[in-house]
């Protein structure tokens, strides 16, 4: 046995290499995620990564948006977001999910970054992921994972996104290990009047912590 | 579908706490409470996979960084090469390690990165390779230099490279930093010493004379150990 790699933090300079323009926009062809105004003139190398087709993904589109507070309340600017998800059907692009009966979408991938903007402020564009299995013979709610990188992160921190009008959630094997109090704090709330923007805030500490997943 | 077979978790004698008071920027960004352990789903098991996918996502790889201008950069160009296995042994192939660094005074590319050192318009510092079926990977790069930070009186940072692994799947994940040998400021850094003292030598790179490009490069070598899967079926 070989022993594990240790983590250490991505630091504070991470957005002249991490985050691309358009890795926020899963689904389309927007700048969203990436922070070009704090990378050094001459050095933006970030050419827009897209590639062709992504508007053509299957499935109801969705805005994720929220911003990040530490453990005394005080907004994150700097933070970097992960997410991976299923496609609209629940399908995963990995050799793992072995259902040959459940289509990939050659369109979508399912992983997107967001660095937090001036304001500390997140918003992804993608698609609403379909329901994919859980133990046994459970399937699990609608959800897409979510990871927290940045300075002062020693280690990734790991969460999920769940939909507030998704009524699958009162079965999900995986809400149902955290306490049932905190559970409203991984369920993303869908904005009164708009139709696809679901608001997700994501607190270190305090009152309403964000419940996190050691994975 | 059988359920997925689970990857190991992360190891407390290797790895750091999410606060290390030393670290003063932890403190206020460790959640309050342990997070909860859970099971790996398909969700925990898969990721970003495929031989065409990385350079869909990112774009085509950036392998020598000392070529992403007009000019070379100043500095002392280094090879940097080494392994991605797991932790039985075996070689994590096609996963994307992308590279973060300061240039050879100490400087970032970056507006928040206000240290008194020159910038090179020669030299970004950020790569993106795809390791092959053995798992091997290889950079060209120029040896960042060290700089001061904001962490308590006279603090520097040791020369250091960021990688960042997306892995095999979302759980095995590894965002990391390598160390130099011999550099006498490792020993105290606040951001290293996070690491038990048992897996702290593991972040440092090797000199490797074998792989030196004579009248051209020196060379380091630094593998990388992502979680491994468990060899049994997770029970419920």
């Amino acid at each position: 046995m070989a022993g594990q790699t240790p983590w250490q933090t991505t630091g504070p300079f991470l957005h002249f290499a991490l985050p691309w323009k358009g890795a926020a926009d899963l689904v389309g062809d927007s700048d969203l995620g990436a922070r070009p105004d704090l990378i050094a003139p001459g050095h933006d190398y970030g050419v827009a990564h897209r590639f062709a087709n992504r508007e053509s993904t299957v499935g109801e589109r969705i805005e994720l948006a929220g911003r990040v507070w530490d453990n005394t309340g005080a907004p994150v600017l700097d933070y970097l977001l992960e997410i991976w998800q299923a496609n609209a059907a629940g399908r995963y692009a990995h050799p793992d999910d072995t259902r040959g009966d459940v289509p990939i979408d050659p369109a979508f991938i399912g992983y997107g970054r967001c660095a937090g903007d001036k304001d500390g402020a997140f918003r992804f564009r993608t698609i609403r992921p379909g329901r994919v299995p859980g133990p046994g013979n459970t399937l699990q709610a609608p959800h897409i994972a979510l990871g927290i990188i940045g300075p002062g992160f020693l280690k990734r921190l790991a969460t999920r996104i769940y939909f507030s009008d998704a009524p699958e959630n009162a079965d999900d094997p995986i809400l149902a290990l955290v306490p049932e109090e905190r559970r409203s704090t991984l369920i993303a709330v869908k904005e009164p009047g708009a139709s696809n923007l679901y608001r997700f805030d994501i607190r270190l500490g305090g009152t309403g912590e964000t419940a996190f997943f050691d994975i | 579908m059988a359920d997925p077979v689970p990857y190991a978790r992360d190891d407390e004698r290797a790895q750091p706490p999410l606060k290390f008071a030393p670290f003063k920027a932890s403190i206020v960004r460790a959640p309050g409470h342990k997070p909860i352990r859970v099971p790996h789903t398909l969700t925990e098991t898969t990721g970003p996979s495929g031989v065409d996918v990385w350079e869909k996502l990112m774009g085509p790889a950036i392998t020598d960084l000392t070529r992403q201008h007009g000019g070379e950069p100043l500095g002392e160009r280094i090879v940097v090469s080494g392994r991605v296995l797991d932790e039985n042994e075996r070689p994590v192939a096609n996963t994307m390690i992308e590279i973060l660094q300061a240039n050879a005074a100490g400087r970032y590319v970056h507006e928040y990165d206000q240290h008194d050192a020159p910038r090179d318009p020669n030299f970004t510092g950020a790569g993106r390779v795809v390791t092959d079926a053995e798992g091997n990977y290889r950079f060209i790069t120029v040896k960042p230099g060290a700089y001061p930070w904001y962490n308590g009186h006279n603090a520097w940072r040791p020369a250091h490279i960021h990688f960042a692994l997306m892995g095999s799947a979302f759980a095995n994940r590894l965002v990391t930093q390598m160390y130099f040998p011999g550099d006498p400021l490792f020993p105290l850094d606040a951001i290293a010493n996070a690491v038990p003292e048992s897996a702290r030598q593991r972040l440092v790179a090797r000199f490797d004379l074998e792989t030196t490009a004579p009248f051209w490069a020196l060379s380091y070598r630094f593998d990388f150990v992502l979680r491994g899967r468990n060899a049994t079926p997770m029970e419920h």
